[in-house]
């Protein structure tokens, strides 16, 4: 039993999407709600049977079967289903409707990358996109879908359906960009697996396992467009390279308690060597063709994170890095960062008045940075600030880190 | 929200003397400082181009090739920024570093194609 106990959570983690997105690439995405029933069923009927029967020997071979013979029985059952899906899915000559259900591996990861595209799909809210790949894609109950947003299952019930509908009203297909649509369409799926791996990495749920499981997801999925030749652009190397980097810190900036180490209070022993190899690696694939995207600097930017030495050179390299990211797009929080680089570069002077340029007036991480920025300067000023962000901030992690710098100057 | 060409000026390096890598780095340091101080604000539209001597100029029938002797300054290159006035604009063009290199700065407006 206790086999069983961890045995089919973790074959749901990683079969459900696969059944779902196989199953959703035969009947069609508008009927991808059927694909998710009969994957959830397969797995119900997998807990029943395997707690009185035990475990079969080969369990994945086990779901596919059923998954294989739930879907012709529902075929089946819904004659309306049968006349709109069957002319499409292929007949055999013996039975009336016999569908092929490929669950080979080749049909298994081309599905799963055609339900990427067709869910990281910019008709439907970032939010959406994050919250139906969780589903369909990760095998994410609702509820832990609801926890990482710090949401409710209804809510989160509501916006997936509505997403559904929309995609279905869209006449979504699960298919492959036509070869001159691939950048295009690969760039809303690199934002919404680079939103998914934020989502884990800054979430504010205390749930450090699941936030960890949602950045190893996004991470998975992108080693799956890497995997792919047709996918295998340069950007989605370095988004990849620059998701290696961040959770080489997995373990060094969460504490005892769960609460969060900041990058500068890290033990380096406890970074992940083999994740920061792993980043090299795919940033150096990454590195061909002229286009630099944001994924590239960022990529860059963590890699000069991987050597904590606060040697000059390093921050001049960061400054301009950020410079350039500023270039291509810009965001609050890398005006933010970039500042902090050029104090590290070129001294707090210079960076406390290109900081009060920025006016991020309700932005606890401004205030913070000029807290920093004052700090030893005009300690008065510093505390001021550090106590505006205080008002601002609203994770406890957030406060505590805000009240440790004032504790430290006072 | 306008938006306003930034142009560079300035007289041509003379003699041929070739910078070191660690020369230009410290010859584009202010710049992308500069334009990444702009960046921070989120007033940079298009951090723009610097430009070739490579060229020509053409004036009814006659083209003239570079590299310009006759002209004093030269464009260097360009960027786009935005801010909501005209006066915003030159106050962020003070800070450029091509005016301590004794070069100048023109401030447009950009004029959209459709209005």
């Amino acid at each position: 039993m206790s086999a069983n106990n961890e045995l089919i959570p973790h074959l749901f983690r990683t079969e459900f999407s696969k059944i779902t997105a196989v199953l959703g690439k035969s009947f069609g995405f508008e009927h991808i709600e059927v694909a998710e029933d009969i994957a959830s069923d397969t797995f119900l009927l997998a807990a029943e049977t395997w707690g009185m029967k035990g475990v079969p020997d080969n369990p994945v071979a086990w779901l596919y079967t059923v998954a294989k013979n739930r879907a012709k029985d529902y075929l089946k059952h819904h004659q309306i289903f049968v006349d709109k899906v069957g002319p499409g899915v292929k007949q055999s000559s013996t039975e009336g409707y016999e569908i092929e259900i490929d669950l080979s591996a080749q049909n298994i990861t081309d599905s799963q990358l055609q339900m990427m595209f067709a869910v990281c799909n910019p008709l439907i809210p970032a939010e959406a996109q994050i919250g139906l790949s969780l589903r369909i894609l990760c095998g994410f109950g609702i509820e832990e879908i609801a926890d990482a947003f710090l949401s409710n299952k209804e809510t989160i019930n509501k916006r997936l359906f509505r997403a559904k509908e929309k995609l279905r009203a869209e006449n979504v297909r699960l298919e492959f960009p036509a070869p001159g649509q691939v950048d295009k369409r690969l760039e809303a799926v690199l934002t919404t697996l680079y939103l998914l791996f934020n989502e884990g990495y800054y979430s504010l749920s205390q749930n450090t396992t699941l936030r960890q499981d949602l950045c190893l997801e996004a991470m998975r999925l992108n080693f799956l467009l890497v995997d792919n030749k047709t996918t295998s652009k340069p950007a989605v190397k370095a988004l990849l390279a620059l998701m290696c980097f961040h959770a080489s810190r997995f373990e060094a900036r969460t504490g005892a308690e769960g609460e969060l180490i900041l990058y500068d209070d890290q033990d380096p022993a406890l970074w992940n060597a083999e994740l920061i190899q792993q980043g090299k690696y795919y940033l150096n694939l990454a590195a061909e063709g002229n286009k630099i995207s944001k994924y590239h600097i960022e990529a860059a930017i963590a890699c000069e994170h991987t050597v904590k030495a606060d040697v000059p050179e390093k921050w001049q390299n960061i400054l301009g890095l950020y410079n350039q990211l500023l270039f291509i797009e810009y965001s609050p929080a890398a005006a933010l960062n970039r500042t902090y680089a050029l104090a590290k570069a070129d001294g707090k002077e210079i960076a406390i008045r290109e900081a009060e340029k920025l006016k991020l007036v309700n932005n606890h991480l401004y205030y913070s940075l000029l807290g920093y920025l004052y700090t030893g300067v005009d300690n008065e000023r510093a505390i001021a600030h550090l106590n505006t962000a205080l008002k601002l901030a609203k994770s406890v992690a957030d406060k505590v880190a805000i009240q440790k710098a004032i504790d430290r100057i006072e | 929200m306008k938006e306003f060409l930034l142009i560079y000026r300035n007289v041509p390096p003379t003699g041929d003397a070739v910078p070191t890598a660690e020369e230009l780095k410290d010859i584009s340091k202010p710049w992308l400082d500069w334009m990444g101080s702009m960046g921070a604000q989120n007033k940079l539209a298009n951090v723009g181009n610097r430009l070739g001597f490579e060229g020509a100029s053409l004036r009814g029938d006659l083209v003239t090739d570079g590299p310009y002797a006759e002209i004093k300054e030269l464009i260097l290159g360009y960027s786009i920024i935005k801010t909501e006035t005209l006066a915003e604009a030159i106050e962020q063009a003070k800070g450029c570093p091509v005016l301590a290199d004794g070069g100048s700065v023109e401030v447009r407006a950009i004029v959209p194609m459709n209005s």
